[in-house]
């Protein structure tokens, strides 16, 4: 094992920790009693979910002609939704498979969570894509399934097809990466288990593991292999669903930036929602001494980075534009700026771009309340994108006649409702029955980086000259 | 094969202790036969001396393999069976079959590999592990070993394995 004491890294365990206390500390959530405050969120998230249930239900029952949408915005709401879920989920596989291939030991305490949401979220982004399908009992004409009709095929050709793929894959990699990350410490659960349901529970999920040394070898190339796939499916994913727009011909969705534009808003929200959940979570699961200042600060550090390129794919747009000198481009631009819909234009503005230079300071950056509140203000901006994007490029169509607005009705707002209520229920669920944070490989980068560790190493001063990668 | 295997099994602190300790019993002629840990420690199946794992050349052929199918299938759909005029573009339209088939060889590659990596290492859901010590999953580093394989006398290979650091020698029968 390897293990070099950075001087100019921050501790990313406090506390002075031992490996067992990490085990106990992560444990003790799982093993005791549903606290107060967990039974008062599962509640609250549980009713939320109800009430979208029911939302969603009539949605399905009656069709999508419940929503608000017209002749001319033919798009709002879901797929608004949609991107925005899908753009969330990103930061998990990011940070468990960017970060893993650039070693950065911090992914450590907050990739487990992280994960889960990737998962969750795209749940979520699933919903809308069931539910403005119309029929969602058809869903698998979106399928290369052999049929009556021909047999007919679907269109490989077509953008919305990969979506179909991209999305699919994207949550059956990430659900196998998350499973394969949780199989060791459902193990340790299972050999501190005290009761016979989690003894049977734990021990048909954690598969027989038993962490021999043969096992631990093909595991980490598993992993290594897994994190070298998802990263450019990560990529892939948002590139298509860019591609949903930017290979169309309307105005303001027909343009080459939508790609990179698109992965780097969807790492900017997932990082933001990543931040607010483990917030959140820290307090309530007291982590704080695995989530540190040190995590909340290179969040935000990315936040600031993402944010500012998405500001410049802003900017750079809107010179393309005018630049390109199409004028159907440049009234687009210069409508959603300027038209009925420039509240929202520069909602967008200022939460995604203006916002985020706040962590410029460090004293912000550092601050768990601001970092929180922006955290949010960041996720509500991204979903003004998605929607300027979309319902901005739509209402102004062609011909003044076919003019229009959108406005949301309540079934439209009752299954954004649904989606939360999914998400929440679900990251109530997991945090209460799963693992948190990752405790095999906290405890394999303790040393090192952790108050305990690397003072009081007992092994004798020939051992430790070993120290390199 | 004796029904009931016995086994010494040696309790360490440290990670970086048991990986000494696996050069330090080997080179006194004790064979290992696994050590199990809390986490992966880099080196140790080297040290114990575990052949390479081919995980990597699964996972390879099934991302060809995925390829191959994904492709064959858009290929067939496509051109042969159900060719469209699109603008009177060719049906064989490469391009626009890249992320599709992207997405099939990773999907391919991601479930062969870890099914792979379950059936090689005989994982499976609600199988009974084989534990030496239940504190190998939290913080012990436990080394086991195979006395029918082994010459030399416990004695003899309990006095090696504290020599080498082991805090606690147990027996283990199965």
């Amino acid at each position: 094992m390897s293990h070099v004491v950075s001087p100019i890294r921050e501790t990313l365990v406090s506390g002075g920790k031992s490996y067992h206390d990490v085990t106990n500390d992560v444990c003790k959530q799982v093993e005791g009693e549903p606290t107060k405050e967990w039974k008062i969120a599962f509640g609250v998230s549980c009713l939320v979910f109800a009430y979208g249930a029911y939302c969603l239900g009539y949605t399905w029952w009656q069709g999508i002609g419940v929503w608000g949408l017209n002749k001319t915005v033919g798009w709002a709401w879901d797929i608004t939704n949609f991107v925005w879920w899908v753009g969330i989920g990103h930061a998990g596989t990011l940070i468990s498979a960017v970060l893993l291939l650039f070693r950065q030991k911090w992914r450590t305490s907050i990739n487990r969570s992280a994960e889960a949401m990737t998962i969750f979220a795209v749940l979520c982004a699933a919903s809308f894509i069931l539910a403005h399908m119309g029929r969602p009992w058809l869903f698998h004409w979106a399928l290369p399934l052999p049929n009556t009709f021909g047999s007919l095929w679907v269109n490989f050709n077509s953008p919305l097809v990969w979506d179909v793929f991209a999305i699919s894959t994207y949550l059956s990699v990430s659900l196998v990466f998350w499973y394969m990350g949780l199989v060791p410490d459902l193990a340790t659960i299972r050999d501190r288990a005290q009761t016979k349901a989690s003894k049977f529970w734990y021990g048909a999920f954690s598969l027989g593991w038993t962490g021999s040394a043969k096992t631990w070898a093909r595991y980490e190339y598993v992993s290594l292999i897994l994190a070298g796939i998802s990263t450019p499916l990560v990529l892939s994913v948002h590139t298509i669903v860019s591609m949903d727009f930017a290979t169309s011909v309307i105005p303001g969705w027909h343009t080459t930036i939508f790609p990179p534009y698109f992965v780097a808003g969807a790492i900017f929200s997932g990082f933001a929602m990543v931040q607010s959940l483990l917030l959140i979570t820290r307090v309530v699961f007291k982590l704080e001494d695995y989530i540190t200042i040190e995590h909340i600060e290179m969040m935000n550090i990315i936040i600031t980075v993402t944010g500012s390129i998405v500001g410049i794919a802003y900017l750079t747009e809107f010179f393309i534009a005018w630049y390109s000198g199409v004028e159907y481009e440049s009234y687009c631009f210069i409508n959603r700026a300027t038209g009925p819909y420039w509240w929202a234009y520069w909602m967008m503005m200022t939460c995604n771009v203006i916002s985020p230079q706040l962590f410029w300071f460090k004293k912000i950056r550092q601050s768990i309340l601001v970092s929180f509140i922006l955290s949010v203000i960041v996720n509500v901006g991204m979903w003004f994108e998605r929607f300027v994007i979309i319902v901005s490029s739509l209402h102004r169509d062609y011909i003044p006649s076919s003019w229009a607005m959108f406005s949301p009705t309540m079934y439209d707002i009752g299954d954004y409702i649904f989606s939360f209520g999914l998400f929440f229920t679900l990251f109530f669920l997991f945090a209460k029955f799963l693992p948190v944070i990752n405790m095999f490989e906290v405890k394999s980068v303790m040393k090192g980086v952790s108050t305990n560790y690397p003072y009081k190493k007992k092994s004798s001063g020939e051992k430790s000259k070993e120290t390199v990668h | 094969m004796d029904s009931t295997e016995r086994y010494l099994v040696g309790v360490y602190d440290d990670d970086e202790e048991v990986l000494h300790a696996v050069t330090e019993v080997k080179s006194n002629g004790v064979k290992i036969e696994e050590v199990y840990t809390p986490f992966p420690i880099h080196g140790l199946d080297v040290a114990i001396g575990h052949p390479r794992t081919r995980i990597p050349i699964a996972a390879f052929l099934f991302g060809c393999l995925g390829l191959v199918c994904i492709f064959s299938l858009i290929n067939y759909t496509m051109v042969f069976d159900w060719p469209m005029i699109i603008g009177g573009k060719d049906f064989f339209a490469l391009p626009d079959w890249i992320p599709v088939s992207f997405e099939g060889t990773v999907l391919f590659t991601a479930f062969g590999m870890v099914g792979t990596f379950l059936v090689s290492n005989s994982l499976w859901p609600g199988k009974q592990p084989r534990t030496f010590d239940l504190r190998s999953t939290d913080d012990k580093f436990i080394m086991a070993i195979n006395m029918s394989n082994n010459k030399k006398s416990e004695a003899e290979i309990e006095s090696i394995l504290r020599a080498s650091g082991a805090v606690e020698v147990n027996v283990k029968q199965f």
